[in-house]
């Protein structure tokens, strides 16, 4: 008995390959295998033989399909390894290219000042670039003669000469969307009005179109001082710092009385601007307390509902922001820029995962 | 708006420094823009004095000097005249920079000596051009700082200039002395009492004046007067140096003394040399329209009907407020002058000077409006100044008209401008800051002064007030929230829209741009604009004359640039707006995206191609699937003509309702562009896509079907234009309960199929719903199919 187990443990692991391995089995336990026979022969036996031989003769056979199940693994493996050493990619090879696609600028910003004024309860509201200069100027207290229309820079539609009507304008400012949100929804108001903008001006730092929001909150008892506050609110979230400093100056819009011209604290170092410390003022705003003659030309009693207005440009909070050094290379669509200063599709601004990008 | 800190001590008594004042300035409203301040730089140079002065062994002109300085006794080579033993000189040491000579002094040698330093010249620390030796100080202390010597020896010298920007509402700031007045109110001294005499006139005027009756409400008055016998010529030097500190060129006593009371107080005058005028009167009236009139910077202008003038007898020699004639000027020869001190409208004068673009001084503070009460006082106190500095002899004072009425008050309500400013101010202060201003306090009302034309209702007392305590005090105070809750969403359904578009086709790899609105004429005519309506009156270039009516244009313009850059494969798209008209409703916002050259750049798996009609459909269609718009549309054709005519399609809900619209974009239109590779691109009409009106969440429930669905393929051969959807819609419509959908997988055109014919193979995928089909069943759709599609395209099944 032990000299059947020695041959074919030894035949087992003699086995080449799963064709001789399989030769062995037959050989062992097959229907004719030696095993097989001897244990068809139990059956001849006395019980008490039986007894004895039986559990050896079983012992037998599950040893050998043991190892035969495990040299069946092992012969495997080395087919399979020897398969593998032979795949090989040279994976510093580039990617599939796929196209990598970019927000702008502009429309990122815009989207983070939404996310933070909505959070304060101002809803979102927009107005045509093409501006009657009724709402572009008169109902914002800028009559015809005002030295603000002549220096605003203004474009002009062209009129037919039959055509009796002041010419439209391409809106100056965001201020018109005021006087229509006032006509729609009434007072109380809490909204801002981002968009496109535009003055005949062409420089450095000047682009004859260029972006602005507008914040209007209307109410009865609203003061500079909540102005003052929900600037600051902007500003911390929007540069992600946790203080800043606004200083109100006195100034003058013809659309706002008290007015004001709001800065922030800063330093400017080698370039590198910080917000929130420092000892350079930095101009970002203008604001006020909106003018009872604006209120009345939005059919709003000014003896009832009083409220505050801001406008700034968005383009340049944007530059301030991210470091954007030029301007015009805003509306330039030059690849390299859209690249360098555009946002991924999937970074949409929001409060809870914060505007830092 | 320029002026010096003396020329403002003249009416502000104050112990403020420069500094105090500066802050002060720009907290009030009146925001400084400059200043220069030349002490700080000159207080680098310290007062020497020459103990000995030799020689130079090796050079003529040089003297070596031994000059005691606070560094103590020190050895300076210079070349100078004048540098001599006994004198107090002006020293920079090692170390300073001088700005003269644009240069850092260093420890040298000259010709062998050693020097330390270098004594200066006037023109060397740019004080003036003078040159012809280095400063000599009647007096001095060694180791002063120079700027400070001169602050108490020659205080002129060291003057700060101080430029500040006026806002409109400020025509008083527009003079030294309201920019004191407001100093004054702050607390930041007193205001110097101003007395002007009448000066009594010798005799009577011989030129009379008179304002037309239709003419009195843009010339409401008119003051002259005669002086006879003045001599004109250079004015004295400190008013020259006061007029060149505030940049402007003294040319004459007469014209500066004018010059110096618009600065000084806002009163624009107008000097006539009276020998020039025809006739001796003059007339203010409106013009005809069509005169021509020669001003005195020299150009012709036409004027219009309407417009303010004063002429003599025989023509125009002024236009009102804006500028005078060149022929009654007065020049160095001038004897007899003719002072005018009026007021115009402002209004009248900002139409004028507007239409014929003349920029002046007196326009600038006309239309702003000056002070009327002041016609008068202008006229004493330019008199006496002519006086004083021409000599003459004055005539009695000439009036026409009226200072018209200006008189206003408006109720103090100091509670509502606590609550509008949002900060307490004692009610006591507020009055205190309006009187202080010049408003004349009677109970709880203000009476307005008469240099503040802005000042036109309650609002504008709180401005004063407000600024007057200053805004940097204000505390903010939170906003109170809408409501006690989470804040509700606030985008409505079409800006949510816009957002998710954007964020859709960046996603598909698309960079977004944003260009100008206008664009040139052709590149809008070949997009369907480029019309009058569209074009703006005063472009800035010949580049930006229409209002794009489309965001194509601008898109190829961009890839046009980008390939001159060397980048030649792109995707680019834009949302925005587009003008279909000259009106406020003439806008619709679009998204458009343009895609040209390779798919991908070119790379080791061979992946790239070029770009195709079918890209942009995929993209096309995923943009509208990610806002929502309906899944459900036709392809038709017939889209505006910059499309390819066969190579386009209109995503549309019906023949009229077209959401988008995909494809080549027609070579004709393309040639304009310089644009190289195949392009194709997709527009939007954001607009057009319904809103869905249900604003449920719940989604119809899902029904996924536990029987395994069946998949069968056919060919047909149809004619070669027979649309695939012509062929989908019919196989679909077969057995729809049973048919869930229907897919092209395969075209082919050519091989044995005969000309004009192609062949197109679809996979119907049939879901069973209640029970397996049997073979049978499915033996029957597959007939209704073929049946159906045979006869909707007079295709065959290809066998």
């Amino acid at each position: 008995m032990d000299d059947l187990r020695l041959k074919y443990i030894k035949a087992i692991s003699d086995a080449r390959d799963e064709n001789a391995l399989e030769g062995v089995r037959l050989a062992a336990l097959g229907k004719k295998g030696e095993v097989s026979l001897q244990m068809r022969e139990l059956g001849k036996m006395t019980p008490e033989e039986r007894k004895v031989a039986g559990p050896t003769l079983n012992a037998l056979k599950d040893e050998l399909n043991s190892a035969l199940n495990a040299k069946k693994t092992a012969l495997a493996d080395a087919v399979l390894n020897a398969r593998l050493e032979t795949e090989w990619l040279d994976v510093t090879l580039p990617s599939r290219a796929t196209n990598i696609g970019s927000v702008h600028p502009i429309s990122q910003v815009t989207e983070e000042v939404i996310a933070i004024f909505a959070d304060m309860g101002f809803s979102v509201a927009e107005g045509p670039r093409i501006e009657t200069d009724w709402y572009n100027f008169d109902a914002l207290n800028i009559p015809g003669h005002h030295p603000a229309r002549a220096e605003m820079d203004t474009f002009y539609m062209k009129r037919n000469s039959d055509d009796e009507r002041p010419p439209h304008v391409l809106r100056t400012h965001t201020s018109p969307v005021q006087i229509r949100t006032m006509e729609k929804s009434g007072a109380p108001i809490r909204v801002i009005c981002p968009g496109g903008v535009y003055r005949a001006d062409y420089d450095q730092t000047h682009t004859p179109m260029f972006h602005q929001v507008e914040g209007l909150a209307i109410d009865k008892d609203l003061s500079m001082a909540n102005l003052k506050w929900v600037l600051e609110q902007f500003v911390k979230i929007f540069f992600s710092v946790d203080d800043v400093e606004l200083r109100f100056r006195a100034s003058h819009f013809p659309f706002t009385e008290p007015s004001a011209e709001v800065d922030i604290r800063c330093s400017w170092n080698d370039g590198q601007l910080k917000i929130g410390e420092g000892n350079d003022w930095l101009e970002i705003l203008g604001s006020g307390m909106v003018h009872p003659k604006v209120l009345s030309a939005g059919g709003i009693d000014p003896n009832i509902w009083q409220g505050f207005a801001f406008g700034m440009g968005i383009d340049r909070i944007a530059m301030l922001k991210y470091g954007i050094p030029d301007l015009r290379s805003f509306f330039d669509s030059d690849l390299r820029w859209l690249r360098h200063y555009g946002f991924a599709s999937l970074d949409q601004p929001n409060l809870h995962a914060g505007l830092s990008r | 708006m320029k002026f010096t800190f003396s020329w403002l001590k003249e009416h502000l008594k104050t112990t403020a420094s420069l500094n105090e004042v500066v802050d002060a300035l720009t907290d009030l409203g009146l925001e400084v823009e400059e200043v220069s301040d030349p002490i700080r730089k000159l207080n680098d140079f310290t007062i020497g004095k020459i103990i000995k002065a030799k020689k130079h062994e090796d050079a003529d002109k040089l003297r070596v000097c031994k000059v005691d300085t606070d560094n103590g006794e020190t050895q300076i080579i210079c070349g100078a005249p004048n540098a001599r033993e006994g004198i107090f000189v002006v020293v920079a040491k090692p170390g300073v920079y001088v700005p003269g000579i644009d240069k850092t002094i260093g420890v040298g040698k000259i010709r062998g000596v050693e020097s330390h330093g270098m004594m200066c010249s006037e023109k060397e620390m740019e004080l003036s051009d003078e040159h012809d030796g280095i400063i000599e100080l009647p007096s001095g202390e060694i180791g002063e700082p120079y700027g400070n010597w001169l602050l108490k020896n020659d205080p002129e010298k060291v003057d700060a200039v101080v430029e500040i920007a006026i806002t409109p509402n400020r025509p008083d700031a527009l003079g030294v002395r309201g920019i004191a007045r407001d100093l004054a109110a702050r607390g930041l001294g007193d205001l110097k009492p101003m007395d002007i005499q009448p000066i009594p006139g010798k005799f009577k005027c011989p030129i009379s004046v008179s304002i037309e009756p239709d003419t009195l409400i843009n010339a409401p008055v008119f003051y002259g007067r005669l002086i006879r016998g003045v001599k004109n010529g250079l004015s004295p030097k400190w008013l020259q140096n006061k007029l060149r500190a505030i940049g402007l060129r003294p040319i004459s006593t007469l014209v500066d003394i004018t010059n110096f009371f618009t600065y000084d107080n806002n009163r624009p005058l107008h000097v006539f040399d009276a020998d020039k005028l025809n006739g001796s009167s003059l007339r203010v009236h409106d013009a005809k329209g069509g005169e021509i009139f020669n001003a005195l910077d020299e150009k012709e202008y036409v004027l219009s009907k309407g417009m303010t003038v004063i002429s003599d007898n025989v023509g125009v020699e002024s236009l009102a407020g804006i500028m005078g004639g060149s022929g009654s000027g007065c020049t160095d020869k001038t004897e007899n002058v003719f002072i005018e001190a009026a007021y115009f409208n402002p209004i009248t004068t900002a139409y004028t000077g507007r239409e014929l673009k003349i920029n002046s001084d007196a326009r600038y503070r006309f239309e702003r409006g000056i002070d009327p009460e002041w016609a008068v006082f202008g006229i004493e106190a330019a008199t006496k100044m002519i006086i004083e500095l021409c000599g003459g002899e004055p005539s009695e004072v000439v009036q026409a008209g009226e200072i018209p009425n200006h008189g206003r008050a408006y109720k103090v309500d100091t509670a509502r401008i606590e609550s509008l400013v949002g900060m307490v101010i004692p009610p006591d202060d507020q009055l205190k800051i309006l009187e202080k201003l010049g408003f004349v306090i009677t109970g709880d009302t203000a009476g307005v002064p008469s240099w503040r034309p802005d000042v036109q209702g309650e609002a504008d007392l709180v401005e004063e007030i407000a600024r007057v305590v200053s805004l940097k005090k204000l505390q903010g105070i939170p906003l109170p929230r809408v409501s006690n809750s989470v804040p509700k969403p606030v985008l409505s359904a079409a800006q949510l829209r816009e957002q998710t578009s954007r964020r859709a086709a960046a996603g598909l790899g698309y960079n977004e741009c944003v260009s100008y609105s206008f664009i040139d004429e052709e590149s809008a005519k070949l997009f369907g604009g480029g019309d009058t309506v569209t074009q703006l009156e005063n472009p800035i270039s010949s580049e930006m004359s229409h209002m794009r009516p489309d965001l194509l244009p601008g898109l190829l313009q961009a890839a046009s640039r980008n390939q001159a850059r060397g980048f030649f494969d792109m995707a680019l798209f834009e949302i925005g707006p587009v003008f279909n008209g000259g009106n406020p409703e003439n806008q619709t916002t679009k998204l458009s995206g343009v895609l040209i050259g390779q798919t991908t750049s070119k790379d080791v798996h061979r992946q790239n191609r070029e770009v195709d009609v079918f890209d942009v459909k995929s993209h096309i269609e995923n943009v509208l699937f990610s806002i929502g718009a309906p899944s459900k549309f036709q392809i038709l054709r017939g889209a505006e003509s910059y499309w390819h005519p066969g190579r386009h399609g209109r995503i549309c809900l019906g023949p009229k309702k077209t959401l988008g619209v995909f494809g080549e974009i027609h070579p004709k239109v393309l040639s304009s562009f310089d644009l190289k590779g195949p392009i194709v691109g997709f527009t939007i009409f954001l607009d057009n896509i319904p809103i869905p009106r249900n604003s449920n969440t719940t989604r119809p429930p899902l029904r996924a079907r536990s029987l395994q669905a069946v998949e069968r393929d056919f060919a047909f051969v149809v004619g070669e234009k027979v649309e695939a959807s012509s062929i989908t819609t019919a196989a679909m419509g077969s057995k729809k309960d049973i048919i869930e959908d229907v897919r092209v997988f395969d075209e082919f055109i050519g091989g044995d199929l005969g000309d004009g014919n192609k062949s197109v193979a679809i996979t119907v995928r049939l879901q069973p719903t209640e029970n397996t089909l049997t073979e049978a069943e499915i033996e029957q759709v597959s007939k209704s199919v073929i049946d159906r599609v045979e006869s909707a395209t007079g295709g065959i099944l290809r066998s």
